[in-house]
C-alpha cells in the first residue's frame, strides 16, 4: 500500500492504494468519479480518457503512483459549475452521444485535439485523432461534427476571454 | 408539430447526465459490504472437468468463497433455456444439449465459466482464481460448421447427434424446382456471412443483493429486457419468485442484442448474494465479453436465383448452415429462421422460394441476436444474388432490381411476411440522385486514369420490425408475448410521468416518448419524465430489441394518452358545464371549441385527485395503462449506395461517398433516427470490411481482443449522406417502423457490391481486408 497525493478537479486529495492501483480504479473506486469508464483491458477504446497536466491520457496506462503530484481533470470537472464546456455543448447539440459510454473518454480526447490543433482542424484530422476512442454507436459522424463544431466555440471562447 | 412535438429535432433530455460524467451504470453501483465475484473459466474448446481443488484459494487473503458448478445443480437451480422451439422439417423438435450456468462436468467453448470466487475486493478475487485448481481432460473439438458436420466429428451433445440442432425449411420445395426448370437463366453464388462480436461499449455486469430479512433479491444488471431476466430468473432459474425479485436496468452503454438475453454470471451473482449473505458484484472485462457476449452471424449459404428471359425473377433456393455455437442462447433457434429465411422475398416479386437452414452445435461461443438478427444475413444474400445476376445477365443493376421490385400493397411472399407498405422506387431513385448515379462511369474512367479502381455497389434491403402478433409469434413457437406496456400517471400537479415496458441503452427514449406526449398535450417535455428499467417500478414490459420500442413501445403509449385523455375531457367538460365531445386539447389546456372557456392540465389534474367536484360515479385520479400488442410486423426499407475506390497495389478501400435513402414511416424526431442509421451503417460497414471472429482449429478465440478484432474507429468510416421518403405504416396510429438495425441490415452489401464492382471479382468475402481484396484483384 502507498500513499498517492494528487489534485484532482482542482481538489488535493491523498488516497491509499494498493501498489498495482491503476489511476483510472483510483479515480472510480476511491474518489467515486465514476464518470471516467472501463471499456477494455488493452487500452485500446479510451472511454478511461482524462487529462493529466493539461494532456490527455488513458487512465487505464497509467499507474495511479505515477500521478503523485499531478492535477488530474476529469469529465466531472470539465464544466464551470453549471455551464458546461464547449466540447460537452457541441457534444449535446451535434448528437454525438447515444449510450453515453465512450462520451466521457471521447470529451476529454477531444478537447486536447483541439487544444493541440488549435483552429487548424478538419475532418480528416479530427477522424485521424480520434483513432484511439472507440464508439459502438454513432458511426462517429455525429462526433466528428461536434468536435469541429466545439473546435469553433472553443476559438470563440478563447477570443472573448 | 410543436417546438418539442413530433418530427422536431429536440435535442436529448438524457444528454446532460451523460456529458457531465453523472450517468448511472451497473458499475457505478457500490453497496454496503460489497463484495466482488472472479469467474474462473475454462482455457479449453472442449474438455471433461475431472476436478475442481480450491484449498489453496480459500486460504488467501479476503477470500469469502469459491463456488463450482456442482453447488449450482445441487441447489436445483435450472439450466440456461432456449425461448424459442423450432420444429425440424421431419417433424421433430430440435436437440438440444442442456447449459448449466458453470459446468459441472463437461466445458464445450473457451471462456465457459466452471467455478467463481467471491472475495472483499476485485483484486483478492482475481488472485485467487489463479490458485483455484482445475483438473481437465481434453477432448477433439469442432471449432467451425465444416468440422462440426463432417462424418466422425466431436460430438457436443449426446442430445444432438452430428451436432445438429434442427434441419429447418421454409416455403414450397416443388414450385421451386418447377420454376428453375422454366428458367432461361440461373444464378448462384456461395456466401459467407461473418461471426461478429457486438462489443457494446459497456462490458456486461452484475450488482445482486439479497435481503434476509425480506427474503428479497435486487439485481443491478446490464439489460435491453429486465421484465423478462425477472422473468426467466424466476420461473426457469428458480432462484426467486418473481415478487421476491427487483431487476434494474439502469443506464446502459448500448446493447446490440447482446444483452438481451441472461447469462450465467447475472445468474451466479445472484444466486451466489444470498449463498455468501452479501451483495456480490461482477464487472465482465473485455476478454470477457469477447468471451462470452453471444455472438453474432455466422452463417454460410449457398443460393441459386432462377430468372425467365425477361429477366424476371422465378424463384429462389437457399440452403443455409447456422453456426449456434457450443449452447443454443435465448432467442438463437429463431434468428436463423424465422428472422431470416421471412425476409429473402427481399423488395422482390418472387413467385416461389424455398429456404432450408440447418443449425449446428460446435466448440464456440454460443451466437444469438445481433443488430439486425437474421434480416442482415437474408439482405446480404438477396442484395448479393442481385447485383450477381446484374452482371451475369448484363444489364444494370438499379434496373434489374426496379424491373422485379413490388410495386402493390399489401404483399404476401411465399415465405410468411405480408408486406403492409412501401415505395421502393422512391427509395433507389432518391438515393441513385443523391449519388449522381448517372455520373458513376465518368467518374470511373477518372479515377481509372488515376491508377484507382472505383465501384458503385447498391442494396435495397427491407427487414421486419416490431414482431407481433403474439399469437402469430406463439404459434411459430415463441416462448413469450410481443406486445409492450405504458401507464400514463398525471399527477397532481399536472406533471406527467410516463412509464414503459421498452428500455433505452442508447436509443433516446426520454426524449422521444416525450415528444409523443408534448405533441397530443402541448405541455413542454421538460414536464414529462420516462421511466423505465426498473421492475419496481414499470409494472411489466418485454424491453428493447428488434427496432421494437417506438412501433410498439410507442403505440401503448399512445393507447393509453388516448385513456387519459378520455378521462381528464370528461373532468373539464363538467368544470367548465360543457360538453364533452365539445372538449379540444390545445397547448396544455382543455378548451370548449369556439369559445374562450378553458381550464389548464394542472387544475384538471388536481380536480382528479381532490375529487371534490368529479362527475357522479368517475373514481378519483388521472392514471392509466395499456397493453398494446400489433397486428403485424412494420417494414423499414431504404436503399443504400456505396462508392468507393481500391488501389490495386495495397488491396486498400477508401469511400469516396455513401448515400442512405430509408422510409421508416413518420420520424418522432429526425435527429435521433439519424444517429440510428449512423450507428447502424458503421455496424455493416464494420461488417464488411473490418470485423470478423477467427478461431483456430482447437476452438481457441484468435480474435478476443481490441488489438485483434478490427472496430470500425473514426478513421475506417466516411461521413454519410443520409435521406428520408416516406410512407406511413397502416399498423400503428403513430405510422412508425422502427429504424434501430436498418443500417446494419443493408450496409454490408452495398459495400461488397462495390468493391467487386471496382475489381471485377465477385469472389470476395467479408470483411474485405486489403489482403483479401488484393489477393481477389491479382490472384
Amino acid at each position: 500500500m502507498s500513499t498517492v497525493k494528487l489534485t484532482v478537479n482542482g481538489k488535493a486529495v491523498s488516497v491509499d492504494v494498493e501498489d498495482r492501483t491503476l489511476l483510472v480504479h483510483l479515480l472510480r473506486e476511491n474518489l467515486n468519479l465514476t464518470g471516467t469508464h472501463v471499456g477494455c483491458d488493452t487500452s485500446q477504446c479510451g472511454a478511461c480518457v482524462v487529462h493529466v497536466d493539461g494532456r490527455a491520457v488513458k487512465s487505464c496506462t497509467m499507474l495511479a503512483g505515477q500521478a503523485a503530484g499531478s492535477n488530474v481533470t476529469t469529465i466531472e470537472g470539465l464544466a464551470k459549475g453549471d455551464e458546461l464546456h464547449p466540447m460537452q455543448a457541441a457534444f449535446r447539440d451535434n448528437h454525438g452521444l447515444q449510450c453515453g459510454y465512450c462520451t466521457p473518454g471521447m470529451i476529454m480526447s477531444a478537447v486536447d485535439i483541439v487544444h493541440r490543433h488549435g483552429g487548424k482542424l478538419d475532418e480528416e484530422t479530427v477522424r485521424h485523432e480520434l483513432e484511439g476512442n472507440i464508439c459502438r454507436c454513432t458511426g462517429y459522424h455525429n462526433i466528428v461534427k461536434a468536435v469541429l463544431d466545439a473546435a469553433g466555440r472553443m476559438k470563440v471562447a478563447q477570443a472573448a476571454e | 408539430m410543436g417546438v418539442e412535438g413530433i418530427g422536431a429535432r429536440v435535442v436529448r433530455k438524457e444528454d446532460r447526465r451523460f456529458i457531465t460524467g453523472q450517468g448511472r451504470y451497473v458499475d457505478d453501483v457500490k453497496m454496503v459490504g460489497m463484495s466482488y465475484a472472479h469467474f474462473i473459466r475454462s482455457p479449453h474448446a472442449h474438455a471433461k472437468v475431472k476436478g475442481i481443488n480450491s484449498a489453496e484459494a480459500m486460504k488467501m487473503p479476503g477470500v469469502i468463497a469459491v463456488l463450482t458448478g456442482q453447488q449450482i445443480v445441487d441447489d436445483k437451480v435450472g439450466n440456461l433455456i432456449c425461448g424459442w422451439a423450432i420444429t425440424s422439417k421431419d417433424g421433430s423438435p430440435m436437440k438440444m444439449g442442456a447449459w448449466p450456468a458453470m459446468a459441472p462436468e463437461t466445458v464445450r467453448f473457451v471462456g465457459q465459466a466452471v467455478a467463481v470466487v467471491i472475495a472483499e475486493t476485485k483484486n483478492q478475487a482475481k488472485d485467487a482464481a489463479e490458485a483455484v485448481v482445475v483438473d481437465y481432460e481434453e477432448l477433439p473439438a469442432a471449432a467451425d460448421i465444416k468440422a462440426a458436420i463432417k462424418s466422425g466429428a466431436p460430438q457436443l451433445h449426446p442430445e444432438a447427434p452430428g451436432n445438429i440442432v434442427y434441419d429447418w425449411h421454409l416455403g414450397d420445395e416443388a414450385a421451386v424446382k418447377d420454376a428453375f426448370s422454366k428458367a432461361a437463366n440461373v444464378v448462384t453464388l456461395d456466401l459467407t456471412n461473418n461471426r461478429l462480436v457486438p462489443n457494446a461499449m459497456e462490458p456486461r455486469a452484475a450488482v445482486a443483493h439479497y435481503d434476509q430479512a425480506e427474503e428479497h433479491y435486487t439485481l443491478y444488471t446490464t439489460s435491453q429486457n429486465p421484465h423478462v431476466a425477472r422473468l426467466v430468473l424466476s420461473a426457469f432459474y428458480n432462484i426467486a419468485p418473481e415478487h421476491k425479485l427487483r431487476v434494474i436496468a439502469p443506464d446502459v452503454g448500448g446493447g446490440f442484442g447482446s444483452k438481451i438475453y441472461i447469462y450465467p454470471e447475472e445468474m451466479v451473482a445472484l444466486w451466489a448474494s444470498k449463498k455468501v449473505n452479501r451483495p456480490v458484484k461482477w464487472t465482465g472485462d473485455r476478454s470477457e465479453a469477447f468471451l462470452t457476449d453471444a455472438h453474432g452471424r455466422d452463417h454460410v449459404s449457398k443460393a441459386e436465383l432462377a430468372f425467365d428471359k425477361d429477366n424476371k425473377i422465378l424463384g429462389l433456393r437457399v440452403k443455409t448452415h447456422a453456426n449456434f455455437g457450443a449452447y443454443m442462447s435465448l432467442f438463437s433457434s429463431a434468428v436463423p429462421t424465422y428472422l431470416y429465411a421471412t425476409l429473402l422475398s427481399g423488395q422482390y416479386v418472387i413467385p416461389a422460394i424455398y429456404a432450408e437452414v440447418i443449425g449446428v452445435y460446435t466448440n464456440t461461443t454460443p451466437v444469438d441476436a445481433y443488430r439486425g438478427a437474421g434480416r442482415p444475413e437474408a439482405s446480404y444474400l438477396i442484395e448479393r444474388m442481385m447485383e450477381t445476376a446484374a452482371r451475369q445477365l448484363k444489364v444494370d443493376p438499379a434496373e434489374l432490381r426496379k424491373k422485379n421490385f413490388i410495386t402493390t400493397f399489401p404483399y404476401q411472399t411465399p415465405v410468411i411476411m405480408a408486406y403492409d407498405i412501401g415505395d421502393f422506387h422512391a427509395s433507389i431513385d432518391a438515393a441513385m440522385k443523391a449519388i449522381d448515379y448517372a455520373g458513376f462511369p465518368a467518374r470511373k474512367a477518372k479515377a481509372k486514369a488515376d491508377g484507382k479502381l472505383r465501384g458503385i455497389g447498391l442494396s435495397c434491403y427491407i427487414e421486419a420490425c416490431g414482431i407481433a402478433p403474439s399469437k402469430a409469434v406463439g404459434s411459430l413457437g415463441a416462448g413469450v408475448g410481443l406486445w409492450e406496456s405504458a401507464e400514463i400517471r398525471v399527477n397532481p400537479v399536472g406533471t406527467i410521468e410516463v412509464l414503459t415496458g421498452s428500455h433505452s441503452h442508447g436509443q433516446g427514449h426520454e426524449t422521444t416518448f416525450c415528444q409523443i406526449i408534448a405533441e397530443r398535450l402541448g405541455v413542454p417535455i421538460s414536464q414529462v419524465s420516462i421511466v423505465h428499467g426498473d421492475t419496481d417500478k414499470v409494472q411489466f414490459g418485454m424491453g428493447t430489441y428488434g427496432s421494437r420500442s417506438l412501433a410498439v413501445g410507442g403505440t401503448a403509449i399512445v393507447k393509453a394518452m388516448e385513456k387519459v385523455e378520455a378521462k381528464a375531457k370528461k373532468i373539464a367538460a363538467h368544470a367548465l358545464e360543457a360538453s364533452e365531445s365539445d372538449i379540444v386539447i390545445e397547448n396544455g389546456e382543455f378548451k370548449v371549441t369556439g369559445t374562450d372557456k378553458a381550464i389548464a392540465l394542472p387544475m384538471v389534474a388536481l380536480a382528479a385527485y381532490t375529487a371534490h367536484n368529479l362527475p357522479d360515479g368517475m373514481e378519483p385520479g388521472l392514471k392509466e395503462t395499456a397493453f398494446y400488442d400489433p397486428t403485424n410486423f412494420t417494414f423499414p426499407a431504404g436503399a443504400y449506395i456505396c462508392e468507393l475506390e481500391v488501389d490495386p497495389g495495397t488491396g486498400k478501400t477508401s469511400f469516396v461517398n455513401f448515400v442512405a435513402a430509408d422510409d421508416f414511416g413518420r420520424l418522432i424526431n429526425p435527429m435521433i433516427v439519424e444517429g440510428q442509421v449512423h450507428g447502424g451503417l458503421a455496424q455493416g460497414i464494420g461488417q464488411a470490411l473490418l470485423e470478423g471472429v477467427v478461431y483456430d482449429d482447437t476452438g481457441q478465440l484468435v480474435t478476443a481482443s481490441f488489438m485483434d478484432y478490427t472496430m470500425p474507429r473514426a478513421d475506417d468510416l466516411p461521413s454519410f449522406q443520409l435521406s428520408h421518403t416516406t410512407t406511413l405504416c397502416p399498423g400503428n396510429p403513430l405510422g412508425v417502423k422502427g429504424c434501430g438495425e436498418a443500417g446494419a441490415i443493408g450496409a454490408s452489401a452495398a459495400v461488397i457490391n462495390a468493391i467487386t464492382d471496382a475489381i471485377g471479382n465477385n469472389k470476395l468475402e467479408m470483411p474485405a481486408t486489403p489482403d483479401r481484396v488484393w489477393h481477389a484483384i491479382h490472384g
